[in-house]
C-alpha cells in the first residue's frame, strides 16, 4: 500500500545528495592542495636540476624527485636527489685514472 | 601512431572493466585495429568479460619476461574484427610490471594498432600506475557516489603529476568522465548526486552517462561486452560513447527520467 501511495504522491525530496555534493566539494577542495594550480614550471625545474647534477654525479631521472606542498599558509619545495652508492660512481673514475696512466 | 588510453578510477567496482571491454569493441566495430590490455596482474576478469577465458594461453607478464611473443599472447575477438585481447597474468605479483617492460611491449603494439586501451586495476598501486603512465588519453570511470567521485580525483591528481606525460612536461594527458551506473529518477528525487553535480567538482569533460541496467549484468555473465547488446540502453549508452570519443557531437541520453503514463506510474515497472 505504501508503495502505491509514493507513486501517487512523491515524496518531498530528500536532501541526501546535496549533502553528498556539499561534503565532496569540501574534502576534494581540500585534498587537491592546489594540485590544480601548482606551478607548471616544475617539470622544467627537474630537468635543469638534473642536467646540473650530472656535470659531477652520473644520476637519472628516477633519481630526482621534486614535490611541492602546502601547508597552512606556507609552500613547502621538497628536492630529494638519490646519489648513486659509492662503488658505483668509483667505477668509471678508476677506469679513466688506468687509461691515462 | 596509435593512441593510449587508459581506463582508470581509483576506486573498485565501478565499471572500468565493463568500459574497457565495450569501448574498446565499439573502437574495433568502428574499423580501427584495438587491442585492450587487462593491467589487473594477479586478479584478471577482462578475459572473462570478453568471453576469451578459457582462450588465454600466455599473458601480458609472459611477454614482459620474454617468455612469450606479442602473436603467441594476443588473443583475437571470436565477434568483432580488429579486436584483440591481452590478459594479465593470474598468478605472478604485480612487481612483473616494470616502466621498461610496458613500455616496450607498448611500443610493439604501437606497430600494428590504432588504438591501445588499457584496462587499470583499482587502487593507485603499481598496475594502476603503470595502465595510465604511458597514456595519452584517459576514461575515468565515476559512480554518482561520494567515495567513487573522491577517488576519480585523486585519480586525476596522479594522471597530471605522475604520468609519464607530465614528467616529461609534454601535453597533459586528455581526460574524459564516463558516469557509469546512473539513475536519473533517483538523482531527480535529490538521493543521488546528478550528472552535474559530478561534473561540477571534477571539472572535466563528459564522454558518456552508461545507465544503471540490469543488461550490463546480464551480458557479463554471458561474456559478451554489453555495446554488443546494441537495443539496451547500456549498450546504446556505449555506443553514443566511442562516436562522441571519435569526434561526433550526439547530445546525452537517460540522464533525465522518461516520462512514464499513467498506467505505468501505478503498477510500476520500466
Amino acid at each position: 500500500m505504501r508503495g502505491l501511495f509514493e507513486k501517487f504522491f512523491s515524496q518531498p525530496p530528500s536532501k541526501s545528495a546535496a549533502l553528498a555534493k556539499e561534503r565532496l566539494q569540501i574534502i576534494v577542495a581540500h585534498e587537491r592542495g592546489g594540485r590544480r594550480s601548482s606551478p607548471d614550471y616544475l617539470p622544467a625545474l627537474k630537468k635543469e636540476l638534473l642536467e646540473v647534477v650530472r656535470k659531477y654525479v652520473p644520476i637519472d631521472q628516477s633519481q630526482v624527485k621534486v614535490h611541492l606542498d602546502r601547508e597552512g599558509g606556507y609552500e613547502i619545495l621538497e628536492l630529494n636527489i638519490t646519489l648513486p652508492d659509492e662503488e658505483q660512481r668509483q667505477i668509471p673514475a678508476r677506469q679513466n685514472s688506468s687509461a691515462s696512466a | 601512431m596509435a593512441t593510449v588510453i587508459v581506463v582508470t578510477s581509483g576506486k573498485g567496482g565501478v565499471g572500468k572493466t565493463t568500459t574497457s571491454a565495450s569501448f574498446a569493441t565499439g573502437l574495433a566495430q568502428r574499423g580501427y585495429r584495438t587491442v585492450v590490455i587487462d593491467f589487473d596482474v594477479g586478479l584478471r576478469n577482462l578475459d572473462l568479460i570478453m568471453g576469451c577465458e578459457r582462450r588465454v594461453v600466455y599473458d601480458f607478464v609472459n611477454v614482459i619476461n620474454n617468455e612469450a611473443n606479442l602473436n603467441q599472447s594476443l588473443i583475437r575477438d571470436k565477434r568483432v574484427e580488429n579486436l584483440y585481447i591481452l590478459p594479465a597474468s593470474q598468478t605472478r605479483d604485480k612487481e612483473a610490471l616494470t616502466k621498461e617492460g610496458v613500455e616496450r611491449v607498448l611500443g610493439e603494439l604501437k606497430q600494428g594498432f590504432d588504438y591501445i586501451v588499457c584496462d587499470s586495476p583499482a587502487g593507485i598501486e603499481r598496475g594502476a600506475l603503470m595502465a595510465l603512465y604511458f597514456a595519452d588519453e584517459a576514461l575515468v570511470v565515476t559512480n554518482p557516489e561520494v567515495s567513487s567521485v573522491r577517488d576519480s580525483d585523486r585519480i586525476l591528481g596522479i594522471l597530471a603529476s605522475r604520468s609519464r606525460r607530465a614528467e616529461q612536461g609534454e601535453n597533459p594527458v586528455k581526460e574524459h568522465l564516463v558516469l557509469a551506473r546512473y539513475a536519473p529518477e533517483r538523482a531527480d528525487r535529490g538521493d543521488m548526486l546528478s550528472v552535474d553535480d559530478v561534473l561540477e567538482i571534477l571539472g572535466i569533460p563528459l564522454l558518456g552517462v552508461i545507465p544503471e541496467s540490469s543488461t550490463v549484468l546480464q551480458s557479463s555473465n554471458a561474456g559478451v561486452p554489453v555495446i554488443l547488446e546494441d537495443s539496451s540502453e547500456a549498450g546504446i549508452a556505449y555506443n553514443d560513447l566511442v562516436d562522441r570519443f571519435l569526434g561526433k557531437t550526439l547530445p546525452h541520453r537517460f540522464t533525465s527520467v522518461q516520462k512514464k503514463g499513467f498506467l505505468k506510474r501505478l503498477f510500476g515497472g520500466g
